[in-house]
Formats: C-alpha cells, structure tokens, sequence
C-alpha cells in the first residue's frame, strides 16, 4: 500500500478543505433520514397552528356571544330585528345579533336583571322596555357597548319607514404616505418574522451536526487533517446548503399549494397575499436582500452554535449551552422587531450593528427605506462578524476541547465511569 | 542504528547525549515542547527528533503526555513553549497531504460506507474522491476485506472499524504515519497484522512514530524510541542504546560448589539457585573463564544475556512509572 505519491501538492487550500468538509455533510444531511423528518416538521407547527386556530375560534365563537336578547313586547322585538336587519350593511361590525329571549317570550313576568344573575342564557345584554324607551340590561362593560346601537336600531324601530341613508360618492388613492408605511411595516413585521422563524428552524442542524462529530470522535481526525476553521467553515456551508434545500422544498410546497388552493388560503387567512404592500426597495430586491440577510443571519447564528460546540467538551455541554444562545436569539428579534420604523434612532442603530440582530434589523429597513448602500456595508460587516467568530471558535476549539486522549475526558477513579471533564493529561 | 539520539533536561540528560545523530533527514524534530491545560504541565519540556524511515516508539504509562506530544506535533493543538518541525515545516497542516493519522479514539461516521469512509479519510489529505474510491477497494481486498466494502461502518465488528480506519489513515499514501495507541483494543492476530503493516511501510520508506503503553511493541518494532512520564521525556534515542544502559547479565551454572575459583567472580555475583548471576564485566568474559578452567569449577552452562527495553525503561523513567506502564498493559489486555 505504501508507494509514496511525490506529485501530490502538500497542502489542499482554503477553500478546498471547506469543501471536502461542506460536501460531505451536506451529502450525509441531506440523504438522512433525519432530513425528510426536518423537511415535514414544519408541517406540524402549521398543522397543530390552524387546528388549534379553528378550534379556538369556534371555542370563542360559543364563548364569547355578541348576541344581545330582546325581551320587549313581540311586535317590539319583531320591529328592532327588522331595523337592525336593515342597518347591518351600512354599519358592519357595530349592528349586534338580536335574539328574542325565549324565556320573557313564555313569561309576562320576566326579570331581565334576574335571569342576567343567574348567569342564564348566552346573551351580552338584554334588551327591555319599549322602542322609546329601551333598557339595556348587563355588566357595565356590555352596556356601554351596547347602549349606543340599541339606541339606534330602536330609533329606526320606531320610525314609520326604515331610515334611508344618503349615498356618498367616493374617490379611491392608491395610498397615501401614512398608509404607505403602514403597510410597509407590516412587510417588515412578515419579513423579519420568516426569517426568525426560518433560522431558528435550521440553525439547531448546525449544532446537531457538532454534536454528532463529537460523538462519533471524528472532530480529531478533521482537526489532525485541515485547518479547523476551514472544518468549520464547512460545515457552515454545508448546513446553509441544507437550509436552501429546505427553503425551496417549503417554498415549491407552498406556492403548489397556493396555486391549487388560492381561494381557500384567503378566506381562511383573511389575507389576499396577492395585495401584500410592497417594499421600499421593491419585491425583486427585497426578496434578494431577504436571501442574503438568512444567509447571514444563519452564518452567524451557526458560527455562534459551531463557537459553543467549541466550548464544550461533551455532547450534553453542546446542549445545554446552546439554550442561552436560543434566548439570546429571541432577544435579538424582539430588538429588531422593537424598532421597527425607527430608523436612525439609538437602539435601531444599535440592532443595526449588532451581529446577530443587524441582518433582522437591516430587512426591517429594506422595506421602509430605499436607500441601497448602507445594505453594502451592513453585509461587509456581517461578514467580517462571521468570520471573527469562526476564527474564533476555532481557537477555543483548539485550546479547550482537545486537551487529552480521552478527547476531553478522564476515567473517574470510581466505578470507571468516564466524566465530561477535561484533563491535562495524556 | 538508524535514529538520532539526544535527551530533554531531565535527570538521565547527560547520560543519553553521547549517542551520534543520524544522517538521514528529520522527518519530526521538536525541541522543548511545553503544554499546559488549566495550569498543570502535560508536557514539560520534550525533546524528539525521528529521522525519515523509521520506525520510532513513544513509550510511557497513560497520563505521561503522549497523545498531548503527538497533538503538539501534528499540530492540532500549538505548543505553549518550544518549537515542532515536520519535514522541516513550522506548521505541519501545511504539509497535511504527508501525514496520515490515527488517534486514539477512532472514529468513522457510522452510516458511511466502508470504502467511502476510507475515501474520504483520504479527500482529507488532498486525494480526489474518485481515486480514493479505487485504491479504497483495492486495499480492503488486500486485507480480506472486500467482501465488506458497500457495508456501512456501524454493521462492523470493532476490528474490522479499526482496521477501516487504519486504511483511511493509509490511503494517501502519507510519508509520515502517526499512530496513536494502534495496538489497543486488537486481538493478538489483528495486533500481529499491524505489526507487519507497520514493517512494511518502514520498508517502503515511510516514517511511523506511534505511542504505546506496552513496552514489548516498541521493543520489537522501533528503532528509536522516546521514553515519556509525568510530561517529560528522561529518554530519546535508539531501542538498542537504551537496553546498552543496563550492563549484560551473565548467567554460569557449575559443577562444582566451593573452590578457589570463586574468588574470580565479581563482587556483585549474586546466587540464584544452581546459578551464578552478575553484571558483564568490562573486560568480558574470557579472563573469568580461564581462571575457571584453571580452578576446575567445571563450568556446565555460561550465557550472557541483553537487557531488555523493561528494564531499561525501569532504570530510565523509574520504578513507579514502570509499574503503572505494567499496569495499564494488564488494563489495556483485561
């Protein structure tokens, strides 16, 4: 076996130890099991999401009436339905449900205030009296409510004719600045919340991975052969290989989905995605910068998991630390999310340089500003954060992890269990 | 013999140090190498220096700095103090496509195939995937192991891993091959194989520095051999001067019990049954032996006798180190 190969160069660069490193794990990742389990995980959430959703609303839907009783005299009922009834379109929303209270119906001696006691029935507020003189009967939160429109249903009531209301002319603007924004901000909100979503999804893979190597103790036949920030780097790109894997599967899913069920989305969002506001920098822009901020968001997010695998000297360390980070996450999306539409402001710079924050951060901008060129150098900057960190986590890998045969660890000197522990030995 | 010899400043230094250096380029030279983890010195100073082609020993008990000095040399991790040269480079993952490794905790993805684990064991040291795949197959035939090669790792005994991994840390076809602890965990048989594996990459002119606990691998593969414990090296040198430390014991059996001739013998005789044993003299044997016949002790059995690395070990690295050596030997065979 032992033909000494003289041709060979003596060292493979930079970027051919990232990619021996890169296309293995993306190969094993992606031809796992564990990779089809990812690919429908998300389904569950949104599964788990839309029936908790339904069931919650029919649960508030039975819960919570907006029906408000009618105990008036039967022609009274039956002229506040009919006027209410003819109010309804033109004020959508402010016209409650009137219902005849079947108990007063059968009792000439019904007690509105009494049966409200009781905690009887499912109304909000009871309606007595007359049409000229109506008494709304429940808490106080329901009768200030309601006092208003009952009130107006028995004004038109006792009224010969239903009222009739002048029909007004309209002229409709596109939008206007304070809609603009509006609207903006809200594609910012959606932005940065995919994004979250999307690298707390997939960064967890990038420790997982770590994780694995340490378990199966290749992390020093990798670190004996390449430089370790090159393992690193990767693994980086192979998990971020993954993750686009993963984007364009969910996305291919979802855009089949929309385009078979269109319709449905919208009225059970009540969202025309079609009419989502636009950007400031424009869709084909957004949706570029939106691609390279989850870059750099999960190269960061990633490079700080790898860093912590780096620090830790067993699996269950690898776990255990990467919970602080997690939080550390949600802190910083709830920064960026905090300042959204502050442009300029302290803390909105603030998130705008922090690392972590700054790609959340710069997307929220995207869509509220046009400007391009601070996007320039927000990315520089992101870059050079993870390139720090990777050179970094290299170093503590370096320093703290292989101090010993046991690859960190010693034997006990009871029972021979081996401990996570360290040892500057061996 | 073939290995340069020199020794670290530890209490044998100057005993060591007359031992002429060899011709042959370092393939290893480290000088002072000093780590310490959390304040505690693993390794204290050690000196090595492995010319190309040989076969050279790390030989102590387990905590003595072995896997910590190799690390160091292969530059996994950097020294706090000193300097490591490989094939005469400051900074060995600059020459990485040379060196093949095996640490002591093997490792191979478990899901991987036999022949696309050694594949890219191989990738890491700059051999393309393709070729590696060939020379992959071709020495898992060579080592009755063909049969196993679309097998994944974790449908593999622990030897045939081992072996896997081995293979991986060959398949490049490295100048320098580092091996930590190979012997542990194998069966006689498998341990003889390695043993041969061994020689015959050193016929090929490949150099193999390996660390080990059991002083009889290094005594009868290495030429060279650095005695290791408590993170300093009292020994760096060849296998043969090592044991020439101990004088040769020379063991006569006679006819006769009492006599004049015993007055010849050395001071230091020491009786053993029907033996005599005492150290070679300087001047040899050979006056001893006349004045024997002369005294008619009739001499029924004279042998003299090398001592052998253990007890070289024992004088060199100590008792207390000796007996833990022995003791993790009986460990590592239990």
């Amino acid at each position: 076996m032992s033909q000494i190969d003289t041709a060979i160069r003596p060292r493979l660069t930079a970027l051919e130890a990232t990619w021996v490193i890169a296309r293995r794990d993306f190969i094993a990742v992606l031809f796992s099991r564990a990779f089809l389990f990812f690919l429908i995980g998300p389904l569950f959430p949104v599964l788990i999401g839309g029936l908790a959703g339904s069931i919650g609303g029919q649960v508030q839907r039975n819960a919570v009436s907006i029906e408000v009783g009618l105990a008036m005299s039967a022609p009274d009922n039956a002229a506040m339905i009919t006027a209410a009834d003819a109010l309804r379109p033109q004020l959508r929303g402010v016209v409650p449900e009137l219902r005849i209270v079947d108990e007063a119906a059968r009792d000439s001696k019904f007690d509105a205030r009494a049966f409200m006691d009781q905690r009887r029935g499912n109304y909000a507020a009871i309606v007595t009296g007359t049409l000229t003189a109506p008494q709304v009967v429940g808490t106080q939160g329901q009768v200030n409510r309601w006092t208003g429109p009952i009130e107006l249903i028995a004004a038109s009531a006792a009224g010969a004719a239903p009222v009739r209301f002048p029909e007004a002319t309209s002229q409709v603007v596109a939008t206007s600045a304070a809609s603009e924004r509006t609207n903006r901000i809200r594609t910012a909100q959606a932005a940065q919340m995919v994004l979250f979503l999307l690298t707390m999804l997939l960064g967890g893979m990038v420790l997982s991975n770590l994780a694995e190597e340490k378990g199966n103790k290749i992390i020093e036949i990798l670190a004996a052969a390449l430089p370790m920030d090159a393992v690193f780097m990767g693994k980086l790109f192979a998990m971020l290989g993954v993750s686009f894997v993963g984007i364009a599967v969910w996305g291919a899913l979802g855009w089949g989905f929309w385009a078979i069920a269109e319709d449905a989305i919208v009225t059970v969002t009540q969202t025309n995605f079609r009419d989502l506001p636009g950007p400031a920098v424009g869709w084909p822009m957004f949706l570029a910068l939106g691609l390279v901020y989850f870059t750099m968001a999960y190269l960061l997010l990633g490079s700080l998991f790898l860093t912590i695998g780096a620090m830790a000297s067993s699996v269950r360390e690898v776990q255990t630390l990467s919970m602080p980070v997690t939080m550390l996450q949600l802190m910083v999306f709830f920064l960026s999310a905090a300042n959204i539409g502050q442009t300029g402001t302290a803390l909105e710079l603030a998130s705008v340089a922090f690392p972590l924050s700054s790609p959340f951060a710069m997307l929220a901008r995207a869509a509220l500003e046009e400007t391009l060129w601070t996007h320039a150098l927000a990315l520089l900057w992101q870059g050079a954060a993870v390139i720090l960190l990777v050179k970094g986590g290299s170093l503590l890998f370096r320093k703290r992890v292989m101090k010993s045969g046991g690859a960190g660890r010693v034997k006990k000197p009871w029972f021979g269990r081996r401990a996570p522990l360290a040892e500057p030995a061996e | 013999m073939a290995v340069s010899d020199h020794t670290s400043s530890g209490n044998h230094a100057a005993a060591f140090n007359a031992i002429p250096a060899d011709a042959r380029p370092l393939a290893i030279e480290a000088r002072g190498l000093v780590k310490s983890f959390d304040g505690t010195r693993a390794v204290d100073g050690v000196d090595i220096s492995v010319p190309e082609g040989a076969i050279y020993g790390i030989l102590g008990p387990n905590g003595a700095g072995k896997t910590t000095t190799l690390r160091m040399l292969l530059g996994i991790i950097d020294p706090d103090e000193g300097i490591r040269r490989v094939f005469g480079h400051d900074r060995p993952h600059d020459i990485g496509r040379l060196i093949g490794y095996l640490p002591e905790e093997r490792g191979l993805y478990p899901s991987m195939k036999c022949i696309e684990a050694i594949a890219f064991m191989g990738a890491l040291r700059g051999l393309p995937l393709k070729e590696g795949r060939l020379r992959a197959g071709e020495m898992l035939e060579r080592h009755g192991l063909g049969y196993a090669a679309t097998r994944q790792i974790r449908q593999l005994s622990k030897g045939m891993a081992q072996t896997v991994q081995l293979l991986g840390t060959l398949v490049h076809r490295p100048r320098l091959v580092v091996l930590d602890e190979p012997f542990s965990g194998l069966d006689a048989i498998n341990q003889g194989k390695l043993e041969v594996m061994i020689r015959a990459l050193a016929e090929d002119g490949v150099t193999v520095i390996f660390s080990t606990h059991v002083i009889h691998h290094a005594e009868r593969l290495c030429e060279g051999v650095a005695i290791i414990a408590g993170g300093k090296v009292p020994y760096a040198g060849s296998v043969e001067a090592a044991r020439d430390r101990i004088p040769a014991q020379v063991r006569l059996e006679t006819r006769a019990r009492e006599g004049a001739w015993l007055t010849a013998l050395p001071k230091d005789t020491r009786r053993n049954g029907d033996f005599f044993q005492f150290p070679l003299p300087a001047t040899g044997v050979e006056p001893l032996l006349r004045q024997l016949i002369e005294g008619e002790a009739g001499i029924l059995s004279l042998s003299i006798e090398r001592a052998g690395l253990h007890d070289a070990f024992v004088a060199i690295a100590g008792e207390a180190a000796a007996r833990q050596l022995e003791s993790d030997s009986e460990e590592g065979r239990a």
